[in-house]
């Protein structure tokens, strides 16, 4: 279902991929309602962005480690970093266009 | 000329059950799903009052199956959200977060309600990272943690039940010494061995804004004043609903609480627009009833658009 443009980050990839660039992660999981509902967003960002920032999701129930070095307690919630630092945080759901203006601020510098 | 003869706002039950018989009368609905798409049976785990489902089904399920059924008939979904809406001039102009417009005939809300929070600042600070609204959604970030739910009627019982599955210990902060929660429900909470109750008491405070988590709780008696300090990693809120209608405040009458007022069946103050589901309803609030006021609103407004057709057809026979 997911764009081929999302990429898949795990706990074990996470430090590599986020390193460098402007990375926007989606912290999901299976039983969340609201999760499948920001899917479409995310994956239409991702085509928008392509080849300018990833755009990325971790499942929680894979991979426990990144969303406890963040303190993500709920989801969906939306990282963004730049340069591997932690830029921008998103909880629950947001309108596209909020979250692409978002992006593009953290391009444009 | 409008775009659209019926544009309906919201994809809840109310909203997507006004799309189904919007779609069969042949009106080809525009539905605008929302920030909050699916509505709030997408926050939740099984639905057993669904008529015709006697084992249950899924809240996001259900939504999905609506969903579908009404796109089969023909129903165009949108995925944007409306930010401003001309309710004065006719057609109505509803315009989009990303600047684009649509212009109806007939408008059906259905915008539901959303989770009210507390109003302390810090509980929305640390949305995410400890306070939720939603206990479907971030229980399972609990497992053998200590937690509190904050609210005394059969949603925050519920929440409160559910989350024993994950949490060591749930606090039930309630601001009275009784719960307004249903017999079957309290006596389920007063029998759970993981739940405790802390009577005539208010969330003051949520800790800690400063390392960007929750640590813990303050909580004030309202009898005694006193203050004390409960160590917990979780927070639930679960005190009821705000009705989403700030996009027709001015232009729609509400009732003193937000509610849209509704008058011989869906219709508001407004010929054309008419209302359906949470957004209109404080007393019912559920999803039968949200969709069985949706049905009503599709047919008064299929009315509408009929008795518009017949105004002008006389006129636009004279000019010719």
């Amino acid at each position: 279902m997911a764009s081929d443009k999302v990429k898949t980050f795990t706990d074990s990839n996470f430090d590599d991929e986020t390193r460098t660039g402007v990375v926007l992660v989606d912290f999901w999981a299976e039983w969340c309602g609201p999760c499948r509902r920001l899917a479409p967003t995310v994956d239409a960002l991702a085509s928008e962005f392509d080849g300018r920032a990833t755009v990325a999701k971790l499942n929680v129930d894979d991979n426990p480690d990144v969303p406890g070095r963040f303190a993500v307690r709920g989801i969906p919630t939306l990282l963004l970093f730049k340069g591997g630092q932690l830029a921008e945080t998103i909880v629950g759901l947001r309108a596209k266009e909020d979250i692409a203006r978002m992006i593009e601020r953290h391009l444009g510098n | 000329m409008s775009d659209r003869k019926v544009v309906i706002i919201g994809s809840g039950p109310a909203g997507l059950t006004a799309a189904l018989y919007s779609a069969r009368a042949n009106l080809k609905p525009l539905l605008i799903e929302g920030l909050e798409a699916g509505g709030q049976l997408m926050l939740t785990t099984m639905v057993e009052n669904w008529p015709g489902f006697r084992d249950g089904i899924m809240g996001p399920d259900l939504m999905t199956e609506m969903r579908a059924q009404a796109e089969r008939f023909g129903t165009e979904m949108v995925q944007g959200n409306v930010s401003k809406v001309d309710l004065r001039h006719r057609p109505f102009t509803l315009t989009f977060d990303n600047g684009k417009s649509v212009t109806t005939e007939a408008l059906i809300t259905a915008t539901g309600a959303s989770a009210r929070w507390l109003e302390i600042g810090s509980d929305r600070r640390l949305s995410g990272h400890g306070v939720s609204t939603c206990a479907t959604c971030d229980g399972y970030f609990f497992r053998g943690k200590p937690i509190a739910v904050v609210g005394g009627g059969d949603s925050a019982m519920e929440e409160a039940i559910y989350l024993t599955r994950f949490a060591s210990k749930v606090t039930v902060v309630h601001r009275r010494d009784t719960l307004r929660a249903s017999k079957i429900m309290q006596d389920k909470a007063f029998a759970n061995p993981k739940i405790e109750f802390a009577w005539d008491s208010e969330v003051a405070d949520v800790l800690d804004e400063g390392r960007g988590e929750v640590t813990g709780i303050v909580v004030r008696n309202l009898k005694t004043g006193e203050l004390r300090n409960i160590a917990l990693d979780g927070l639930f809120i679960a005190i009821g609903h705000t009705p989403n209608t700030r996009l027709f405040a001015g232009q729609i009458e509400l009732d003193p609480n937000g509610y849209i007022v509704t008058h011989s069946g869906s219709k508001t103050s407004v010929p054309g627009v008419f209302a359906a589901g949470d957004v209109q309803d404080h007393v019912y609030r559920q999803a039968i009833t949200a969709a069985g006021s949706g049905c009503m609103a599709a047919l008064d407004a299929e009315r509408y658009v009929e008795g518009l057709a017949d105004e002008h057809v006389p006129r636009a026979q004279a000019a010719s």
